[in-house]
């Protein structure tokens, strides 16, 4: 009789697909008056650094949530390593999670622990390991991010990039397959700019991991990653890798590259004509 | 018709805001249901729930026990006062102890815990939910219900009538200094009439009750709201604001309705 082969957790996640995350036809809107998104369809395959860049307001973090499964879409598939992510039960939503470290803007670290404990936070939650072990992991963690030595600063007296940095330490504290990245560049001086960017690059080589980043910052995002997304207006309007993309003389792409205040996206936000706006008519 | 429209707009906001307020009514009760479904896992940590006793309870010892002394010293003078006119003020150690066990007690501790834990409560629950970090958390496989709201439900729990008792005990003191200490009432007559008089099971264990009662109301209002607010300063500054006014309010109407059923049979009701 063959020996009975272990049993499998409910949800499994396979870390080996060649594709990591799939997004077909995605809709979503948080009222049924509005569409943030219209019909995302993406493709993030394994081992990447693939940014989706557009305008404060245009849907970025939205999809992210959706990835994350914080939100169901209204229409479409969400895939993450085989997974359908809206049909998940929160186990496994909860497994999926484990498997997926996200960084979010400004870090949101808690105020209450040391930056160590921040960095422990995870592997307390969902691992009996020691608490030599924990020390460990969480040192090499941090050294990983050049932030060893202030494993004991509270994280009110780190600055935004330090702050960024051990919130990084703490997204990759359990190897997870796959890492977000909301915003990672936001109010970061050239230095701490630079550093967390080639952080993103090596951790992902390094860890084998999968990275979306989310971010409107274009030079820096043209550096470090393989491919990129466009979003306007909860649409891709255009993608490709970087050389393609500083070659493109895509309207859309050009404005946001070069940084044109009118364009595809409007300076004026949509209004009533300027006549009516200041009571001058024809004729007088 | 501008009338007409004019009504038809007011009846409109008056449905509008009915029907947001009973939503919310509904959202609030399910809240409750999922916090105490979510607390076997939350008390699984006990060092936070005892952390939050230390924050809600031991850090409001200062105002509760402040308070309780004065309160019973002036409790003290202005029933002396009274007491005197009769010739009863032997009977002074038996009212302070009444009003403070069964009524000032609960009701004065729930109003000051609720202006001193239980803001603090829903502004750190609140800036929490800005910061994104209830958000981090459960990216994190981590639920904020079990992980941040019960323990603070819990802690605010079973602070409070302890800090209810503590008043009461500081208002008898306070009461004692003034009674028999400066005002010259026989200390055996003080003490003796109030223990005759108190009884454990109508009056001490009924205040007990109560205060438990309001701990609940307390702490459910102010972790809803923290987690409720809007992720702004302006959001934070409006929830921390409701419960207040929203915990001391329920405070008092559930403190009336509770003595109607407590005390029927007493001579009044």
């Amino acid at each position: 009789m063959p020996p009975t082969p272990p049993s499998r957790p409910a949800t499994s996640f396979d870390r080996r697909r060649t594709t990591a995350i799939e997004l077909d036809g995605v809709t979503f809107g948080y009222d049924r008056t509005r569409n943030v998104l219209s019909g995302i369809t993406m493709t993030i395959p394994r081992g990447q650094v693939v940014a989706i860049m557009g305008g404060s307001g245009c849907g970025k973090t939205t999809i992210l949530r959706l990835i994350g499964g914080q939100l169901r879409p209204r229409a479409g598939r969400i895939m993450v390593a085989g997974q359908s992510v809206p049909d998940l039960d929160r186990d496994g939503l909860y497994a999926l999670r484990r498997e997926v470290g996200m960084l979010f803007q400004f870090g949101a670290l808690f105020t209450d622990l040391s930056v160590f404990e921040n960095v422990a936070f995870p592997l307390r939650e969902h691992t009996d390991l020691s608490e030599d072990m924990i020390s460990d992991l969480v040192l090499m963690k941090l050294n990983g991010v050049g932030l060893r030595g202030a494993a004991q600063v509270m994280p009110s007296a780190l600055s935004g990039g330090m702050a960024r940095r051990v919130a990084l330490a703490r997204a990759i504290a359990l190897d997870p397959m796959l890492v977000m990245y909301d915003e990672p560049f936001a109010g970061l001086d050239p230095i701490s700019l630079g550093i967390v960017g080639q952080l993103i690059r090596k951790l992902n080589d390094a860890l084998g991991v999968t990275s979306v980043v989310v971010t409107h910052d274009v030079y820096e995002s043209l550096k470090i990653v393989d491919y990129l997304y466009f979003v306007s207006e909860g649409r891709i309007v255009a993608q490709g890798t970087p050389e393609e993309v500083r070659a493109s003389t895509d309207p859309f792409v050009r404005q946001f590259v070069d940084g044109q205040a009118d364009g595809p996206v409007p300076f004026h936000v949509a209004a009533a004509p300027l006549e009516a706006s200041f009571g001058v008519h024809a004729g007088r | 018709m501008p009338a007409a429209s004019a009504i038809v707009d007011g009846l409109r906001r008056v449905g509008g805001g009915t029907r947001r307020a009973i939503a919310r009514m509904g959202f609030a009760a399910r809240f409750a249901f999922a916090v105490l479904m979510h607390s076997p896992e939350g008390l699984k940590r006990i060092r936070l729930t005892l952390r939050e006793i230390y924050f809600s309870g031991v850090l409001s010892l200062v105002i509760i026990l402040v308070s309780g002394l004065f309160v019973g010293m002036v409790l003290a003078l202005q029933g002396y006062d009274v007491l005197q006119r009769y010739g009863a003020s032997e009977s002074l150690g038996v009212l302070v102890s009444l009003s403070l066990v069964r009524e000032l007690g609960p009701v004065v501790a729930g109003l000051l815990f609720a202006s001193r834990a239980g803001s603090a409560i829903t502004a750190e629950i609140g800036l929490m939910k800005a910061t994104e970090q209830l958000s981090a958390m459960e990216m994190m496989a981590v639920d904020p219900l079990a992980r941040v709201v019960a323990p603070r439900f819990w802690g605010g729990v079973i602070s409070m009538p302890l800090l209810a008792a503590l008043f009461s005990t500081l208002g008898i003191y306070g009461a004692y200094l003034v009674g028999v200490r400066l005002i010259g009432i026989d200390a055996g007559a003080f003490w003796g009439n109030m223990q005759s008089v108190v009884d454990f099971r109508r009056d001490i264990v009924n205040g007990i009750i109560k205060s438990g009662v309001f701990g609940l109301i307390v702490s459910l209002i102010a972790v809803f709201e923290g987690y409720d607010a809007a992720p702004t300063a302006e959001g934070v500054s409006g929830a921390t604001t409701r419960t207040v006014v929203g915990s001391s309010l329920a405070i008092l109407a559930a403190d009336f309705v509770l003595t109607v059923f407590m005390f029927r049979g007493v001579g009044v009701v």
